[in-house]
């Protein structure tokens, strides 16, 4: 009746899990209490969890990626205290089994839940108000897309309380996480939680593709696009091409577990190799999926924060395509040492390489938009140049790992494990942090603290190179990645500075929470108030509409004339369109997502403990929402004209009234 | 959203076209197995011909039959098409150049 499912599954014997059940427990209470008890379920319901509206949903995925590092980042830190005590007689105080699922657990939930919750969150936001347009191409399928994100993140962190999770790495390689190695339910736990939430980033993708390519404003020709919208369209490219290349992969493999087959198993004609050549075909775009638009959000901030047009536009947007096309082409350099011969490794050493060219236009881009500007050191602008400086070192670390004969030393080391933290925290991380801090008064209308956030980027800054540098002299010295326990004495201090970095680098995302409290408790103080909607003097169509904006966004869909319209017509003091005011076309909020999300989680869990008739439950409830919502024709509404005219006045006295007190 | 909506008239050929596309597919079908069941070729050759005439063949049916060609109604799927094959080829390309050579270096094979 319940399959696999039994009281045994729940780790009673494991107190960190005990007491991290009972806190996630007191503060989930604590949570629903308090929507309860100020009544605010309805509103919650109609006005955030049934919405089709952009920009709600990017401050929901922004929500879940915070929630989601500090579940990474405990795991982190956990790793790092467990290396700092673990050393000669002292075993630690992480048993393997708890220690392995730590780690594939950190790994899965930064670049799935918290990296891929950030960027989809940011290009949500920002997309729809940069191109023009009244929202995405496809509304609902962006809420269903939230909704299985939201089911992948539940369903990995049920996995700390009832069973358990994967111990074989982030990437689940076989035969280790085939049944013969991994009877648990670990490996199901990963494959569901992440086939779930690929197809909510597949349809993210055909979402995002379709709005860049049909929705953009009158005269927005490719060539006028601000470059964050590039990135978003050259992200979702690499999407549509390598999400479905995940799920085949992971498919197979659990074609191996549930039914036996031999795809990757090491008997009866199954080969392990195939499974790591097609997890990076996947694996290599995904993380460019991830800093690509990292980049994009760089172009606007120093752009902008330079008080200048960004230098060599169209380079930027042909370097940015340069590393989308060459991302398909340097997978290998994830498993040199697999045993292909000179000829493979070659190719594929110089591929990568050659990435670093593109990459170079764009430090170089940054650095001369800076050059001669009137450069103002924001928070955001703080991130900037810390990425600038460290990606450029994880870059580099990155090229003397694309030398096939060094790789061959360096592989799965610590080394690795440095390089890519150097250019995840310092490209992704920082990017979008970057990014939040710029786009967070067009979200919510007031801005974020200054001080709490450049004190949080010293903390990061600093901690980063701490918690990593050591990281990588320990690659060179010869460790390897996953080790629960050394008794190496060169090792040991260096592991001793790693986890004072991981400290520091706590204090950071504390200072990051200060920041979102102080800001939210400062937001009616007038200096943090975005009244005019433009708080940066910006350059790009997001800045030309109120803060926050309605929800159509555009009361007239502008024209444009060029790259940077809205800062050109700023400039030479050019007035709204006055262009005669229509109806606007909306889509209606919907449940219908968070239904295919429910039954989503009810498929994904039963099938993960083999619990049949409930997956078919799920299954049945998947389809039957989806023919109801085809069915149902009361899909959207009309903005009468009298609430965009009521709305507009509201929003230009606002303007005068700031024109007036400056 | 109302702007997504955009008129899909594209033209869906003339009888000309249909008959045109027809007959080379016949032909092209008939020449494949002509090559097989002559046993002029040698086995080789016969998988080469077949290989390029079957290529031959989707591209009729794909201009005659799906109407994918240049003009500019149609660039949208043309250029979907060939983005679609170029990762088709670079993937599975790729994977089968990279699987072989671990093979033949590996000696697995």
């Amino acid at each position: 009746m319940l399959g696999k499912l039994s009281f045994s599954a729940i780790p009673l014997d494991v107190p960190i899990l005990v007491g991290t059940f009972l806190g996630v427990a007191v503060i989930g209470l604590a949570v629903l209490g308090a929507v309860t008890y100020y009544g605010k379920w309805g509103y919650l319901w109609r006005d955030w969890l049934t919405t089709v509206d952009h920009k709600r949903l990017a401050v929901m995925y922004v929500i879940l990626a915070i929630v989601m590092l500090f579940r990474g980042f405990a795991d982190a830190i956990m790793m790092r205290t467990q290396l700092a005590l673990a050393y000669k007689g002292n075993p630690g105080y992480l048993p393997p089994h708890h220690y392995d699922q730590v780690f594939s657990a950190h790994g899965t939930i930064m670049i799935f839940f918290m990296a891929m919750a950030f960027m989809t969150g940011l290009m949500n936001l920002v997309v729809p108000l940069q191109i023009g347009a009244r929202d995405v191409a496809f509304p609902f399928l962006n809420s269903l897309s939230f909704y299985m994100t939201l089911v992948g993140a539940l369903l990995i962190n049920i996995s700390l309380f009832i069973g358990e999770f994967a111990q074989c790495g982030w990437l689940v390689y076989p035969p280790l996480s085939e049944m013969q190695f991994s009877p648990g339910v670990g490996v199901d736990y990963y494959i569901w939680a992440v086939q779930i939430s690929g197809v909510g980033t597949l349809l993210t993708g055909v979402n995002f593709f379709t709005t860049i390519v049909k929705m953009r404003a009158p005269g927005m020709g490719w060539m006028q696009m601000p470059v964050f919208t590039w990135t978003a369209f050259c992200t979702t490219v690499l999407i549509l091409v390598s999400f479905p290349v995940l799920t085949v992969t992971l498919a197979l493999l659990s074609l191996d577990r549930y039914l036996g087959m031999h795809f990757f198993t090491n008997d009866a004609g199954g080969n392990v190799m195939l499974y790591l050549s097609m997890i990076w075909t996947w694996g290599h775009p995904e993380v460019y999926i991830l800093v690509i638009p990292a980049f994009g959000v760089f172009s606007e901030v120093t752009a902008t924060f330079s008080q200048k047009p960004l230098f060599g536009y169209k380079t930027m947007v042909y370097a940015t395509c340069s590393i989308m096309v060459l991302s398909f082409v340097v997978w290998v350099h994830h498993f040199f040492t697999m045993g292909a011969g000179a000829n493979v490794n070659t190719f594929f050493g110089i591929m990568t390489m050659i990435i670093a060219v593109p990459t170079g236009v764009k430090i170089f881009n940054w650095l001369f938009t800076m050059y001669k500007g009137r450069v103002e050191f924001t928070a955001p602008m703080h991130w900037t140049l810390g990425f600038m400086i460290t990606f450029s070192i994880g870059g580099m670390t990155g090229v003397m790992m694309a030398m096939p004969a060094a790789d061959w030393i360096l592989h799965n080391s610590l080394f690795l494990i440095a390089h890519f933290h150097n250019v995840i925290i310092g490209g992704v991380y920082f990017g979008y942090i970057a990014g939040m801090g710029f786009w967070f008064p067009k979200a919510f209308g007031f801005k974020l603290n200054e001080a709490w956030g450049k004190r949080a980027f010293w903390c990061w800054f600093v901690g980063f190179y701490l918690a990593f540098v050591p990281l990588y002299v320990l690659g060179l010295e010869g460790m390897t990645r996953r080790m629960n326990h050394y008794d190496n004495p060169d090792w040991y201090p260096w592991m001793l500075v790693a986890e004072v970095g991981a400290i520091v680098i706590a204090l950071g995302i504390v200072c990051q929470l200060t920041q979102l409290y102080v800001s939210i408790r400062d937001r009616n103080l007038p200096e943090n108030l975005d009244l005019t909607g433009d708080p940066w003097n910006g350059r790009t169509l997001e800045w030309s509409i109120s803060s926050p904006p309605p929800a159509y966004n555009f009361a007239v869909i502008p024209d444009i004339h060029g790259l940077d319209t809205f800062h050109t017509e700023k400039q030479l003091g050019l007035k709204a369109h006055g262009k005669p005011l229509a109806p606007i076309h909306m889509p209606k909020n919907t449940s219908a997502g968070v239904f295919i999300g429910l039954f989503s989680f009810i498929l994904g869990f039963a099938s993960i403990w083999y619990i049949w008739w409930l997956a078919a439950i799920g299954l049945i409830g998947i389809v039957a929402t989806m023919i109801l919502r085809s069915a149902n024709r009361d899909v959207d509404y009309y903005v009468p004209v009298s609430e965009i005219e009521h709305n507009e006045e509201v929003y230009s006295r606002r303007i005068a009234a700031t024109q007036a007190a400056e | 959203m109302a702007q997504a909506h955009t008129a899909h008239d594209s033209s869906h050929g003339s009888y000309s076209a249909y008959l045109i596309g027809f007959v080379l597919a016949v032909i092209l079908t008939v020449a494949s197995f002509a090559a097989v069941m002559a046993h002029a070729l040698s086995p080789g050759m016969a998988l080469a011909a077949v290989t390029v005439l079957a290529v031959v063949q989707i591209v009729v049916h794909l201009v005659f039959f799906l109407h994918l060609n240049t003009s500019s109604e149609q660039s949208w799927n043309l250029m979907c098409f060939i983005f679609a094959a170029a990762s088709v080829i670079v993937i599975i390309g790729g994977t089968v150049f990279i699987m072989h050579d671990t093979a033949i270096n590996m000696m697995s094979r």
